[in-house]
């Protein structure tokens, strides 16, 4: 038996006293052996980031080890001292984040980054370790790499970036590589691209990966073996296709459970009336400056849409499509460059602010961040009642409306006293879709709802998100990027490139026939295509 | 999760007063603050009181001087006497008086007139460059120049210097605010507002003002500090409040041309000068730290 890269053995790691748990990681064991792959996932919370955190020796100061060990090659890193973990790091172990725009320092040069590994630990001269960069450079399969090694980091795409950041992490070829959410803040087409890309590097050069991630999809793709994390400690570990395909404990079976799956579901076309249409809508932002022309982007350019009562439209696309730029045009919270919004007959989009208020009550949004949603120095009730009140809603009617609606959305009446920050992250997402209720809308407009929350949770408010749908014959807008999430709840969908419509049609349709190619390469993108995820297990197809 | 039910408000009143320059600060302001307030019963004498016999006298000398009955009382100048006689102690126990107003005034007339500005010119696309640009404008003019313009103009005194120091500090404020505007204008939480048809003014009122108030107490010390300097600056060159008012500026003008001989002149309004200012300087950034997110320390 080959020894191992990593070996975590018995590590437990303290949280600060004021925490609501003890450990942050609680007695958890595993291994990764060279050139495999291992998947930490689990939900936020679960501890997995502190374990990787742990091997590095990144600990932030207050979390201590109090037990345990994390082998690298056989050598302890958890007591190691400062120098020995300056030495190991970059040479043995290295380690991708999330997000490539902050990892990477903006005022130096890509090139200089890469070679400022090979300076700090090698002999090399300048010139070699410039020749090193570029090579490696090619290896993550940057292109023109002899001149991208001289550009800054705003200069390069997200993906272009994360590649960067791969090429640093490698290019003293560590032992194991700890990747950390390396593809959650990429959009789906560069996160199939990147996880290609460390499968490939892993394969070549035989690194040992640590994948830390909470998306089934990715786990689906990539890992060799899988650990699942919950609250701190394992619930399981073992070969990817024994966890997916026959996991024993619950919380496997309801992770599991909760990935939407790929396939939606056959639905009825809705017959309702026309709740919101859009004609010829563009959105032009920037403008002419005072000396000579401006720089004009087309956020949204042309579209034409409709949502009926008790339907579902979605729009995906990926971040700069323009999905978002229509969304807040309907609400008019950003004013459309020219085209017409017709709600209930009567034409919003150039309508004056002051005109507007009566019509604000039609249109409501549930947001994409749970946290910054509601003010924070007001109760979830006092925000609740704002909106009616605004409208003439005496204040013991609304706050008796608001009780009622809380019920709606599973929560309790006396959760009104308390402010926001006492809630979860899906429980604000509830009181934020009870507030949009507040004014009878007839349109709800849902952009990227779900796209923070676990998945679990996730599962949770979409399945809310259906019901008032339901329950209050609602037209829904519901913007998102995650096309699992899409397949499940959109009765029609239309897809967005570049601020242009590129395909429209019923859900079913889009994903079995694809007409356009923009839409065949988002859906081949998506990660964990072939594994069948909404039941207890996964099916590998 | 078992957070404890208190509004962000008392968590944040109870980081504030856990914090170390904000106790020692603030306890020196206060004091200072106390020392104007209770001037007249701190063992001092009238402060423009002169005594032709009694000029230029060391710290701690003892005289029989005349009160205005004619009866002869004992008196020690703690701080000596300046060149006219008057007792240093009482001018700068009264000085902090004249320090103190200025300071305060002008920190809430600056905010005041600031915050207005700031809110219309971060929350209205249109006013924004006009208003920025006339604040750019202001910006240019050095505040010791127009003060000595806004005093030359009016007579020289105490709501003068008010007015020359308050127009010089609002451009500041109007900035701080608008940019707090600019980035809370962004949060989803006010766009659930504009979409819940609050009305513009209620709007800034309930969502967008409450986060100034953090960065404006900080920034309302700081112009404290500088409005106190100002003054005593503005007085030192013989510019701002009538030599008659003691005003720590005043006591060190008018100790300058002795200054070889009896440093004590300006020595103790001088340390009072620095001890105030270092106060509410230290109170502001322990503040800054509690208050202001950006720059609190991580836990």
């Amino acid at each position: 038996m080959t020894e191992n890269v990593l070996e975590v053995r018995n590590l437990t790691v303290e949280l600060p006293a004021a925490s609501d748990r003890k450990h942050a990681v609680e007695d958890i064991s595993f291994t990764v052996g060279p050139g495999e792959i291992v998947c930490v996932v689990g939900e936020s919370g679960s501890g997995k980031s502190v374990t990787a955190q742990a091997v590095m020796g990144l600990l932030p100061r207050e979390l201590k080890p109090v037990a345990g060990a994390t082998l690298l090659e056989g050598e302890d890193t958890l007591h190691a001292p400062v120098s020995r973990l300056r030495q190991l790091r970059g040479t043995k172990m290295a380690m991708i984040f999330q997000e490539p725009m902050t990892a990477l320092n903006p005022v130096a040069r890509v090139g200089d980054q890469i070679a400022e590994m090979l300076e700090i630990h090698t002999t090399h001269s300048a010139s070699e370790r410039r020749a090193r960069a570029i090579e490696i450079m090619k290896a993550v399969h940057l292109p023109d790499a002899d001149r991208m090694v001289d550009s800054y980091p705003h200069q390069l795409s997200g993906g272009q970036r994360q590649r960067i950041m791969i090429a640093c992490a490698l290019v003293l070829d560590p032992a194991l590589l700890i990747a950390d959410e390396p593809t959650t803040a990429l959009d789906v087409t560069t996160q199939a691209q990147i996880l290609t890309l460390v499968k490939e590097m892993q394969e070549r050069r035989g690194t040992g990966v640590l994948f830390i991630t909470h998306d089934f999809g990715v786990v689906a793709e990539i890992a060799d073996r899988v650990v699942v994390m919950q609250h701190g400690k394992i619930v399981e570990q073992g070969p990817r296709e024994q966890i997916l395909q026959n996991p024993q404990e619950d919380y496997s079976k309801m992770l599991m459970a909760s990935v939407p799956s790929m396939h939606p579901p056959e639905r009825m076309p809705v017959e309702g009336k026309t709740a919101v249409k859009t004609t010829n809508l563009v959105k032009k932002y920037g403008s002419k400056g005072w000396f000579g022309a401006g720089r004009e982007v087309l956020a949204a350019s042309d579209v034409n849409l409709h949502v009926a009562r008790g339907e579902t439209l979605g729009i995906v696309g990926e971040s700069g499509s323009g999905k978002s730029t229509v969304a807040r045009c309907i609400a008019r919270l950003i004013d459309p460059t020219s085209g017409e919004i017709s709600l209930h007959g009567t034409d919003i989009a150039t309508m004056s602010q002051g005109n507007l208020r009566p019509h604000r009550s039609k249109v409501q949004i549930v947001f994409q961040d749970p946290y910054r949603s509601m003010n924070p120095r007001r109760t979830v009730g006092q925000s609740m009642v704002e909106a009616p009140m605004n409208f003439g809603t005496p204040k013991e009617e609304a706050m008796a409306m608001a009780r009622e609606l809380m019920e709606t959305v599973g929560l309790s009446g006396d959760a009104l006293e308390r402010y926001p920050h006492q809630f979860s992250g899906g429980q604000r997402q509830r009181i934020c879709i009870a507030r949009a209720l507040m004014v009878n809308p007839e349109l709800l407009i849902a952009d990227e709802a779900v796209s923070a929350l676990d998945v679990s949770v996730q599962a949770q408010v979409l399945k809310l998100l259906d019901d008032i749908r339901a329950k209050y014959n609602l037209a829904m807008l519901f913007i998102t990027h995650d096309l699992r999430v899409a397949a499940q709840i959109c009765d029609r969908l239309i897809v967005m490139q570049n601020g242009v419509v590129v395909e429209q049609g019923p859900t079913h349709d889009v994903y079995s026939a694809p007409q356009h190619d923009y839409t065949r390469l988002l859906l081949d993108a998506a990660p964990g295509q072939g594994v069948e995820f909404g039941s207890g297990s996964a099916t590998v197809a | 999760m078992a957070i404890a039910a208190q509004s962000p408000f008392r968590q944040t009143l109870r980081r504030m007063f856990g914090n170390t320059s904000v106790r020692v600060g603030g306890t020196i302001a206060l004091l200072i603050l106390l020392m104007g307030l209770f001037a007249p019963f701190l063992g001092t004498r009238d402060p423009s009181d002169i005594s032709p016999r009694n000029r230029n006298k060391t710290p701690g000398y003892e005289a029989m001087v005349r009160d205005y009955d004619g009866n002869k009382i004992p008196v020690v100048y703690r701080m000596g006497s300046d060149t006219l006689g008057r007792d240093v102690y009482s001018r700068v126990v009264y000085g902090a008086r004249t320090s103190l107003i200025v300071g305060a005034a002008v920190a809430f007339l600056a905010i005041a007139v600031g915050l207005g500005l700031g809110l219309v010119a971060g929350y209205f696309r249109v006013a924004d460059g006009i208003i920025m640009r006339v604040m750019d404008g202001m910006m240019a003019i050095p505040a010791i120049l127009l003060a000595i313009a806004v005093v030359s103009l009016f007579s020289a005194g105490l709501t003068s210097v008010i007015v020359a120091i308050v127009v010089a500090e609002v451009p500041r404020v109007v900035r701080l605010v608008r940019s707090v505007v600019l980035s809370i204008r962004e949060e989803p939480y006010v766009e659930a507002a504009i979409t819940a048809g609050t009305p513009a003014p209620l709007l800034l009122v309930r969502h967008v003002l409450p986060n100034t108030v953090a960065p404006l107490i900080v920034q309302g010390t700081f112009i404290v500090a500088s409005a106190i300097i100002v003054e005593a600056i503005l007085s030192f060159l013989g510019i701002g409040i009538p030599p008659e008012i003691p005003t720590w500026g005043n006591i060190m003008a008018e100790g300058r041309q002795v200054f070889q001989l009896f440093p004590h002149n300006i020595l103790y309004p001088g340390v009072v000068l620095a001890l105030t200012v270092l106060s509410v300087n230290m109170l502001g950034d322990g503040l800054r730290d509690t208050l202001d997110p950006r720059f609190a320390k991580r836990v």
